[in-house]
């Protein structure tokens, strides 16, 4: 198993942080679709430790109502993936925070896997998390590519996935592993019951090579430090969406947002 | 001229699911350990004589097979060829859809599944998924786009009445690419004692596969059926309705890798292939992923999903199976566009000159027959996937 030699924003944070991070979603686009990076600002003044940016797709399976609401929302506005590359464009003289970019594989096949990770490269954005590109396809056909690049590409492990596949992973894998609560869709949980809890200390137990985030579930103070007790930190993303949805995304009430979840 | 013998069809899927460069799964984490334990177990499951008994079994005494094949001399006549039919449509619950979900629900029963999901479009797979959960006793919940839950009321019914939950799909077109979606979804949500079961060729590996291997009964008994009538196994055409494309799969399964039939695939063109209401995939598709395998697949030129439409909602599916999207990319498979009005006519046809009322699928099949270069010795089996009662609606408007 090759491990890449990836250095970027997000290694460098985990290098020197590895306690009660805080990464946050947000639907590129959304609410108006050049809010991007007034959202982007107002998370990196608020004191976030990442934030991933949501590419919207019609047909986001692993999400729940509020993410596909944002992503229609976003592509009505004309959202596409060029725009959001010319939204990012010199982000990086005023945008220290790790940036991801979150979506699904079928706009950046059409985009052009290669072309996607130059711009990605040129843009200032550190990683990439694609849900439906499953870890055996992204290692046959994809990685060479990604790491040309420097593009570190983030996989997911649920309550389901096998403590041999959770190595596998963990082996190939560089920045952090993103930890599913649960079974579920985004936005489809809240609370941390014993049964997560009981995942979170297995994962835990394992002593993985990577650091670990937990998200789906994660919506407020008490399920962000569950999830802190057990892990790096959380991902903040349904939550968040929707607190854009009602508050637009003025700096005070994201730096409000964030304050609530981690005072 | 040197061939050598190539022992597995160029046809087959390979064992990381692939057809040609079409296939694969690709799959949320969430959806990895269902879809492993599936494609881990399936083909041992199948050739189970145990399974293979009871199969055949349900598929005798409860489907009806096997289903007639049918010279349908009139149409023959105005066609000038010699039309088969493939009575697909006298399967219990009326059309081919049952054989699938017998085989998936034997599957399901024996990973130990307590609970079924599926999708809908039509409405027959829904029926047909509803129909063995009651027979085998388990729990079923139906996915169906709120415009395909307006337009084919009956379907809706029996589903209830078969004691399946009907759940709406709002989002997106509210038809059947949505309620695929949600179908999905709620697979992601209870992964441990649900089975989904998909209704057509689509999917990630090893649905595509698994589904294909179910419908296949069809062209098997063509080929018995036709050696009786015909003292001849193969025809010279194949002809089906392809949406995501399960009994065109079934019906050219065992024919694939005979180039001599001819394997004729109708796509729905909609109001017209460059109208922008079109299901033409093919057509107008380009390759791109969605619902778990690389496909051909109508999209924008940013990669999202484009919104189709047929009158038939059977065939309203933006993509195809990664199957056919190999046959039409190697040149096996010839893909026709048939409009909405085009397929309409062919089934009022069929009712006149043969007494059948199709469904408006299989209309679209039937229309490919004025398209065809066909000769007077030619022999051409339509697969006859459903009944058009579930269509009546549609079809008194142009009365």
């Amino acid at each position: 198993m090759t491990t890449s030699t990836i250095q970027n924003r997000i290694t460098d944070l985990f290098s020197t942080k590895s306690d009660r991070l805080l990464n946050v979603y947000f639907t590129a686009g959304f609410p108006q679709l050049n809010d991007t990076r007034t959202v982007l600002r107002g998370l990196q003044q608020a004191g976030v430790d990442l934030v991933e940016i949501g590419m919207p797709y019609s047909d986001p399976v692993a999400d729940g109502e509020v993410i596909q609401q944002s992503n229609g929302v976003s592509l009505e506005h004309g959202m596409t993936l060029r725009i959001l590359f010319e939204q990012l464009a010199g982000c990086r003289d005023e945008i220290n925070v790790p940036i991801l970019l979150m979506g699904y594989i079928n706009p950046v096949l059409q985009f052009g896997v290669e072309a996607f990770c130059r711009k990605c490269q040129e843009v200032g954005v550190d990683g990439v998390i694609l849900p439906d590109l499953p870890f055996d396809l992204y290692e046959a056909e994809y990685r060479d590519t990604f790491e040309r690049y420097g593009i570190l590409n983030i996989f997911l492990i649920t309550p389901q996935t096998s403590d041999e596949r959770i190595r596998l992973i963990d082996e190939a894998s560089e920045g952090f592993i993103y930890m599913v609560s649960s079974a579920s869709i985004t936005g489809s949980v809240s609370g941390v019951s014993d049964v997560m809890k009981a995942y979170f200390e297995r994962i835990a137990g394992m002593n993985l090579r990577n650091p670990r985030l937990i998200g789906f579930g994660i919506n407020n103070q008490e399920t962000f430090d569950a999830a802190s007790e057990h892990a790096n930190g959380a991902i903040i993303g349904s939550a968040f969406v929707k607190h854009l949805q009602k508050n637009g995304p003025g700096a005070e009430g994201i730096d409000a947002f964030v304050k609530a979840v981690r005072p | 001229m040197q061939t050598t013998v190539d022992t597995q069809s160029s046809f087959e899927v390979t064992d990381k699911g692939f057809y040609g460069h079409f296939g694969g799964a690709f799959i949320p984490e969430m959806l990895y350990p269902n879809v492993e334990e599936l494609r881990q177990n399936y083909l041992n499951i199948i050739a189970d004589p145990a399974f293979q008994a009871e199969f055949w079994q349900l598929l005798t005494d409860y489907v009806g097979r096997p289903t007639p094949l049918f010279l349908a001399k009139r149409l023959s006549a105005q066609v000038g060829a010699t039309i088969y039919l493939k009575r697909e449509d006298l399967c219990h619950t009326g059309a081919h859809k049952i054989n699938n979900t017998i085989g998936q629900i034997l599957v399901a029963q024996r990973l130990g599944k307590k609970r079924i999901v599926a999708e809908t479009g039509a409405g027959q797979h829904g029926v047909a998924t509803a129909t063995v959960c009651a027979l085998m006793g388990l729990e079923c919940i139906i996915y169906m786009g709120s415009i395909d839950i307006e337009r084919q009321k009956p379907n809706v019914d029996r589903m209830r009445m078969l004691g399946a939950e009907v759940r709406p799909a709002k989002s997106g077109s509210q038809t059947l690419k949505d309620a695929t979606n949600e179908a999905m979804r709620h697979w992601i949500n209870n992964p441990v004692d649900t089975h989904y079961i998909i209704g057509s060729v689509v999917g990630p590996h090893p649905y595509p596969d698994m589904v294909a291997r179910f419908q296949s009964v069809i062209s098997e008994e063509i080929r018995k059926q036709l050696l009786e009538k015909e003292s001849r196994e193969t025809p010279d055409y194949v002809v089906a309705c392809v949406g995501g494309g399960s009994n065109a799969a079934g019906a050219f399964f065992h024919f694939l890798d005979e180039p001599q039939v001819r394997l004729i695939a109708a796509e729905a063109a909609g109001q017209g292939v460059n109208t922008g209401h079109s299901a033409a995939t093919t057509a107008l598709g380009k390759p791109g992923v969605l619902h778990g395998s690389r496909t051909i697949l109508m999209q924008t030129e940013d990669g999202q999903v484009t919104e189709p439409y047929s009158i038939s909602a059977g065939l309203d599916y933006p993509g195809i199976g990664p199957l056919h999207a190999h046959l039409f990319d190697s040149g096996r498979g010839d893909f026709y566009s048939v409009t909405d009005d085009d397929a309409v006519k062919a089934g009022f046809n069929l009712s006149k000159l043969e007494g059948i009322i199709p469904a408006l699928e299989t209309a679209h099949a039937l229309a490919v027959l004025n398209e065809l270069p066909l000769r007077k010795s030619d022999v051409v089996v339509v697969c006859l996937s459903g009944r058009g009662d579930k269509d009546l609606s549609t079809y008194t408007k142009y009365l």
